[in-house]
């Protein structure tokens, strides 16, 4: 499940005073069993890239090939793409509608027509992927949930379309640290376990450090880099002067590095970071 | 579909509309809608067109723009020529059927065609015009010389501010619901009438949710910084006005005169 994004460019009521340029020409692939970390500070793009890959928004030119399908091409169905491509927008719980969390979930695989009891097969999968027990849910009103478990059933919701690709726009924004916890759990269990192609859009770069194998950074309607964890975050700098920044432990370590030059400072997660200090006390030990 | 709608938009430029007082442009719209039901021939039309064109050349706002508002009412418009072609008594000119068109029919059709035309693109003009804030501002300045309804003023226009405001936020809001339940395979476009209304449902149940948390929220963030009403309350920008103004109402009140001495002159 390949993505191939060609030159594509997006702009915004086109001819009117509010024109504006939101994506310039990116190009990029993303292979399947990717976990992509999307980064790039507020109006760099990141939201007008992920509504692309669900056909929501229609390029203003260039193209975008799932598998080697053309989404945008005239004889491709819309909705077998939303099916491929999984999207669940930031505070995905304000789109909760039904009067029970089952029904709620269950809109999804309705809308592409599947016999009842595939529905509730799916329903029941989808609640059970998120963590949360099917039989003691199902009939809850999606409103008297906590804010948490209102997230997860209507990650759910787009679980339940079982998805190729995964696209979560900040999806532990507002939740406490368990909540988060909790939800990036699920979702890199479903990229192991049932190798979905994800892409998640974070501010935080301490999540993105710990889960993703890819990090595409945006700035401007652009990529500014696309790379391994490792090459990105060695580029501090850069990433600071465009709003963003690296995770904490990394500034740790770069504070290390000017007492101990043979410190490592490319560590970006806390394992390492734990292992390189350690490293770093033996070497003083024996010296 | 959303972004279609230009009534009630602003569009931001600078001309010397613009910059009128915004009860200049209130009282001069009042006025004008008075005016258009008064007129009762031609050449009284021609002047209100002539008038209603020089004012969007002064204006700088794309004529596309305010094609576009009269745009969404054609239906209305067809409907309202329909009635009053086919069902004003008068000397038939043609019949066809149990259907006939009557002299004053057609006079009558094309008189209510154009007072609606000129009815929308006038009022589109003020509010394309005049941003949301002034046009409040201006309209609880005026609505304080009415008697019984001065002590609500304030009130009012408060209301009606929040209305304006939400009015995009709203529009954005049902935009990334719409498209939430679209990801999920939702269908807006096919289907007959009824088919359609329910699948509005989720968005709808969403959206009063929201509105309903946002008209919490705001009320309690008004509360917080101690807002009481409109009992002395000052204001940032008071209204004042300038020169042109004057020269506006000298103009307004020459069209108005040019334009009803022609029911005088022309009684045709």
């Amino acid at each position: 499940m390949s993505i191939e994004i060609t030159k594509l460019s997006h702009i915004y009521s086109q001819n009117t005073p509010f024109e504006s340029s939101a994506l310039c020409e990116v190009s990029a692939v993303i292979e399947k069993g990717d976990f992509i970390g999307l980064i790039g500070h507020t109006g760099s793009g990141k939201s007008t890239l992920i509504q692309h890959l669900n056909v929501l928004l229609k390029p203003t030119s260039g193209s975008i090939l799932i598998d080697g399908v053309d989404i945008n091409a005239k004889g491709t169905k819309v909705r077998d793409i939303r099916q491929k491509v999984g999207l669940v927008f930031q505070y995905p719980e304000h789109q909760l509608f039904e009067e029970t969390v089952a029904k709620d979930v269950a809109y999804g695989p309705g809308n592409l027509g599947l016999p009842e009891n595939e529905i509730v097969q799916r329903v029941k999968d989808a609640v059970n992927m998120v963590g949360l027990d099917y039989e003691k849910i199902k009939d809850k009103s999606p409103f008297e949930l906590s804010g948490g478990q209102m997230r997860r059933v209507a990650i759910a919701g787009v679980l339940a379309m079982s998805p190729d690709i995964l696209i979560l726009d900040e999806p532990t924004a507002g939740l406490d640290p368990k909540g988060r916890d909790d939800i990036l759990k699920v979702i890199k269990e479903l990229h192991k376990e049932n190798n979905i192609t994800v892409i998640l859009v974070s501010h935080s770069m301490e999540d993105i450090a710990k889960h993703v194998n890819k990090i595409m950074v945006m700035y401007n309607g652009k990529i500014e880099f696309y790379d391994t964890p490792e090459k990105v975050f060695a580029q501090a700098d850069r990433l600071e002067e465009i709003g963003l920044g690296v995770p904490q432990v990394t500034y740790l370590m770069k504070e290390l590095k000017k007492t101990d030059p043979l410190v490592r400072d490319d560590i970006y997660t806390i394992d390492q970071a734990k292992a390189e200090i350690i490293n770093m006390l033996r070497r003083r030990k024996n010296a | 579909m959303l972004k279609d709608v230009t009534i009630g938009q602003y569009y931001p430029t600078d001309s010397i509309i613009h910059r009128l007082d915004p009860r200049t442009k209130i009282h001069f719209t009042f006025l004008y809608i008075i005016i258009l039901f008064m007129i009762d021939n031609f050449a009284g039309y021609v002047m209100a067109f002539a008038f209603l064109i020089g004012i969007t050349l002064i204006s700088k706002i794309p004529l596309g723009y305010i094609v576009r508002g009269v745009k969404g009412l054609v239906f209305i418009i067809l409907i309202t020529v329909f009635i009053n072609l086919f069902m004003t008594p008068g000397t038939p000119i043609f019949k066809f059927w149990i259907l006939e068109i009557t002299d004053k029919g057609l006079e009558v059709a094309i008189f209510m065609a154009l007072r609606l035309i000129f009815l929308v693109t006038g009022t589109s003009l003020m509010t394309l015009t005049t941003s949301p804030i002034a046009l409040t501002d201006g309209i609880e300045y005026s609505i304080k010389a009415i008697p019984f309804i001065k002590n609500y003023a304030h009130e009012l226009a408060m209301m009606m501010t929040i209305a304006l405001r939400f009015i995009p936020t709203l529009m954005e809001e049902t935009d990334r619901i719409m498209k939430a339940q679209k990801a999920r395979g939702a269908d807006f476009e096919s289907g007959n009438m009824i088919k359609r209304a329910k699948n509005l449902i989720p968005i709808l149940v969403p959206l009063f949710v929201s509105a309903f948390r946002r008209a919490d929220e705001l009320a309690i963030a008004m509360e917080a910084r101690c807002y009481r009403g409109g009992d002395n309350r000052t204001r940032l920008n008071e209204l004042k006005y300038h020169k042109i103004d004057l020269y506006a109402y000298v103009i307004i009140v020459l069209m108005t005169a040019a334009i009803l001495s022609t029911r005088f002159i022309f009684n045709w």
